[in-house]
Formats: C-alpha cells, structure tokens, sequence
C-alpha cells in the first residue's frame, strides 16, 4: 500500500516533470508546494543579507541551491525553520509559507516549525551521546516516554538513515565513534525520528570522504519521494546529480531557478552560465 | 609551547641574548617554586609533631594549650557546606543566564566586567558588608549562617565566571542540532549543554570553594568564635573556624610560643584540606578529559 503510494508518486512526479519540459516552465501549476517564499528580504542588523527572493518548493523531490560562498544560500536555508532566530538582531520582510502556514506570523509555534522543517548541518554534529540516545532525543525531548515505542522509532529512523545495519549490534556505543559520514547519516536519522515533512541540508557532505558522499547522495535519492529537500551545496556536480530544481544565489539574490537540467545546460542568465561553467565561485 | 629548543639546537646556534632571556624565565620559575616548597615544609616539619588522633576529634583545653581542634574543623566543614548550598545555585543558575538566555550586548559586556572586579574585592570588604547585611540587617547575628552567606557572596563571581567559561566551551554546533530537533530553550540548556558543562562548572566551583574555606577576615566579624566548647547546634550558631583559630593561635593567644605547635598543626590541617578540594577538582577533571575522548 505504502510502496504502491510512492510508485504512484514518483509516476506523477515523473510525468509533471516531463510536462514542465515540454512546456518548457520550470514548474507546473499542478505540483502542490510545501514553501512559498514571497519578496523575502533578510537583514544581519543593517546588512542587507538576501534581496527579494521569490521561489515555490514542490512537495517532493530535491531543490538544491548553489552559489559562490557568502552568496546567502545558507542564510536563506535557515530561515525556511527559524533558525536565524538565534541570531540576534535580525530582521526579514516578506512571507514564508510552509505548508501554507506563514511561519514569521506571531502565533508560529517555533518548535512545532522544526519538528516539521529538520535540519542537517554542514559539520556532522551527534551529541555526545549513545547512538541510540542520539536518535531517540528528538522523540523524548516531544514527550515520548515509552521505551517500546522509542525502540521502534529508533529502528525505523536508523533504517531511513541507511545505518541500522551498521549500528544495529552496538547502539549504545558513543555516537562519536562512528566514522564521518556514519555520523553524519546518523545525523539525518535523527532527524527522521521526530517525524519532519521536509529536510533542509546545509552542505551534508562537505566534510565527508567522497564513497561516504555517495551513499548520502544515494540517501537522498531515496528520502526525497516522501520529504521535501532543500540542499545547499558548494559542488555543482552533487547539484546536477541529486536534484530536480536548482537554484542559483549571487550576491544574496536568487538569479535563477529552474529544473536542474535547464540550470545546467540551458541557463537563462550570464551569471549563472558564468557560475556554472566554473568561469568564477 | 612545551618543546625544549635547547634538544634541538647547539650551543652555538643560541645568540647571548636568548641565553641571558631562557635562564632569566627558567630561575623566575625555579624561584617560585622554591618559595612555595619552603612554606610547605617549614608547615609540614613543624606541624607534623602535633598531628595525631586526638588533635583532630578532641576540643582545645586549659585555655587552648592543649588538646585537639576539633570544633575548628568540623566549624570549618560546615560553613563550606554553607558557602555551596548558597554559592553554587545561584552561580550557577546565574551563568546559565548570562551565557544561555541573556542578549549579547553592552549589557551582559557590563555584567562580566562588574563581576570580574568582583572576584578583586579585598575579603575583608565583603566580610564588613556581610556583617552589615546579614548579621543587622538581617538579623542573623554572628552566626554560621551569616559567616556562610558571607563567604558564599566572596565565592559568587568566582563561581560564576568559572561556570560561564565551562558554558561557553560547549560547541555551538550541539545547540544547534537540539534546537533544529523543535528542542526548547530550557531542553537544549538541560540535556545538551549542562551534561556537557557540569564537570567544568565542578572544578571551577571547586576551586574558588577552597579559596573560600581559608578566608579568614569575611568571617572574622560575622560569626567565627575565638573559642567555644562546643560544636555548633543550629543554622544561628556562631562556630570556630581553622582559619580563625589559627590567627588566634599565632597572633592573640595569651601564650604564643607555647601553643606554636598547635598553630603549626591547624595550619597543617587546613592546607591538607585545601588541597584535598583541588585534589577533588583535578580528579574530576581528569574524569571529564576521559570522557569527552570516549565520546558519552
């Protein structure tokens, strides 16, 4: 039943991605959005950080959004769930849906966000903790107490994390004795566990040996038939080979936002030609 | 830093100057360490004599010419327990403040320069405000309340600092993690950032505790007793304290060079118990290093 909801998923999104290139429209009308970004405008006290950025995220599938460093594609992620609050001093105009919730209204339970929007960071960052304690955080810190259930959520995160096999026989080892990319992989269990609809990347493999990016990459593949995902990433060829939609940051404005192919094959403006070309960034 | 240049090169290679410079640092060290061994040993040689059993479970006698320091030790313990049931919560619950919720900015800026010259304020100042807060204003009177309030205020900035610091060293990144879990500011505090901080915080506390369990003039005037023989029975009690009891013995007793020894073995005992609470610190610490390299 699950398997044959995702078949179907992928078979539609399959065929609105076909359309969108015969129509040659970056997206469908049809696709319903996980986040509306309306003239987002984002401050760091009086520096301007991000400048009027409009953009539409589908349900599924991945977006990534490259750009040259300090082009404010990691600012822009980690407004998507609030964390920019815990910079002080900051300020953004605009609107941010999700799920069609406006996020910055006042009655936004921020926890609730980010139950809903996780985040993987650029550093994988386990606590110093078991592994097992590592994945159940999320759930107990929302209230779940019973172990039965915890131990479930803790299998079936390090599963969607393709780590159970490896961790399996030792879960209440320190999470920090896992190599880098097992680390990082836990880290995206983690996320799992508190049950999220949509995935924010900042970067996951950029510490990571290339084998350990390609079974992250392979990870995302997979998770991205039922999450959002919204990657940020240094490397255009990790963009090219993961993800549906691009997004092209320079100077903290989106230049550009399309199907990947288009971006790479296809881009509409000289920056992003420049920028993809490996002519600057 | 702690690499031997004088291994690796030859005599020739040093310039005059260097020389001059390497042995200049090398005897300031030798000669503080010099001094500090000979206080030691003029305590331990002349101490030592005195220390037995009875000098440590049995009450001064006939005029505090004899017998034990009993009630000074105990005295002692107890306005230390005194100092940490005040000192450590607030110190500690003030740091989480400052280091946790607090927005950075002049004002927290302020706070830490305020306390830092705190931590400077001569003992015998916060000895005369404890006297006139807790002892009258208050109206504790003389007592070990008072005397642990006292020593308690003497250890705040101490504890505070030291705590912000083991705060302040726990990585940003698991922070962020918590919070992008939907983890509350308080939750992230509690399970990430204290577990992580704790043994920090001990030994810093530690360490400023042992300072304060040999302070002398802030307890002069708000509790300490020349002599009682009896050990203290409540909260309002006035105590004897070894640091007191061993000014008393080489300053004002009636008899100095008869009792010499017994100064000699109260100053004994409070060094060993001094440095029993560092022993404690450095444990801990040894502990913690143990553990961040295993990861839990």
């Amino acid at each position: 039943m699950a398997l044959s909801d995702k078949m179907a998923q992928v078979t539609s999104r399959n065929a609105e991605l076909a359309q969108g290139s015969i129509e040659g429209q970056a997206h469908t009308a049809v696709a319903s959005y996980a986040v509306n970004v309306e003239h987002l405008n984002f401050f760091y006290g009086s520096k301007q950080a991000l400048f009027d950025i409009s953009v539409d995220f589908e349900e599924t599938g991945v977006a990534a959004l490259i750009g040259p460093s300090g082009c404010g594609k990691t600012t822009f992620l980690r407004v998507l769930n609030r964390m920019n609050d815990l910079v002080s001093n900051t300020r953004l105009e605009g609107r941010i849906l999700v799920h069609g919730e406006d996020i910055y209204d006042s009655f936004t339970d921020v926890v609730e966000l980010r139950k809903r929007v996780g985040m993987v960071f650029q550093q994988p960052n386990p606590f110093p903790k078991s592994i097992y304690e590592n994945v159940a955080y999320g759930p107990r810190i929302h209230g779940l107490k019973n172990r039965r259930q915890l131990d479930e959520i803790v299998e079936r995160s390090l599963k969607g994390g393709a780590l159970w096999e490896e961790v399996k026989d030792r879960l209440h080892e320190p999470a920090l004795s896992l190599s880098g990319g097992q680390q990082q992989r836990l880290c995206i269990a983690r996320v799992l566990a508190v049950q999220p609809r949509i995935l924010l990347m900042d970067e996951p493999t950029s510490a990571i040996d290339p084998i350990a990016t390609q079974r992250i990459e392979d990870l995302i593949r997979e998770l991205c038939v039922d999450y959002t995902i919204i990657i940020v990433t240094h490397n255009m060829q990790q963009a090219a080979r993961i993800s549906d939609h691009t997004g092209f940051f320079f100077q903290g404005r989106m230049i550009e936002w399309g199907e990947t192919a288009q971006i790479f094959t296809n881009p509409r403006d000289q920056r992003t030609e420049d920028y993809v070309t490996g002519r600057f960034g | 830093m702690r690499e031997r240049h004088g291994k690796s090169r030859t005599k020739g290679q040093w310039r005059g100057a260097e020389i001059i410079g390497y042995w200049a640092l090398r005897s300031s060290l030798i000669i503080a360490l010099l001094i500090l061994f000979l206080i030691l040993y003029d305590i331990v040689s002349k101490g030592i004599g005195v220390i037995n059993w009875e000098f440590i479970t049995a009450s001064p006698r006939s005029g505090m010419t004899e017998g034990g320091i009993y009630p000074a030790i105990i005295g002692t313990l107890y306005v230390t327990l005194i100092t940490i049931a005040f000192a450590v919560p607030l110190g500690v619950a003030a740091a989480i403040y400052l280091n946790e919720y607090a927005v950075q900015g002049r004002f927290t800026r302020l706070v830490r320069m305020a306390l830092r010259n705190l931590a400077g304020v001569p003992s015998i100042v916060f000895g005369l405000f404890g006297m006139a807060v807790f002892v009258k204003f208050f109206g504790f009177g003389p007592s070990l309340i008072a005397a642990g309030f006292t020593l308690g205020l003497l250890t705040l900035p101490v504890t505070v600092t030291a705590s912000e610091e083991a705060l302040a060293t726990v990585p940003r990144a698991y922070r962020e993690g918590a919070f992008a879990l939907g983890a509350t500011r308080w939750q992230v505090v509690r399970s990430v950032v204290l577990p992580r901080a704790l043994p920090g915080i001990l030994t810093g506390t530690i360490l400023g505790l042992a300072r304060a369990a040999g302070e002398t003039a802030p307890i002069l005037a708000t509790g300490a007793a020349f002599f009682l023989p009896y050990l203290p029975s409540s909260l309002r009690s006035r105590f004897m304290a070894l640091p007191y009891h061993l000014f008393i013995m080489s300053t004002q007793h009636h008899a100095i060079s008869q009792v010499r020894p017994i100064a000699y073995g109260t100053a004994l005992i409070l060094v060993a118990l001094v440095c029993m609470l560092n022993l404690v610190a450095v444990s801990l610490r040894r502990r913690y290093r143990r553990r961040v390299a295993r990861g839990l």
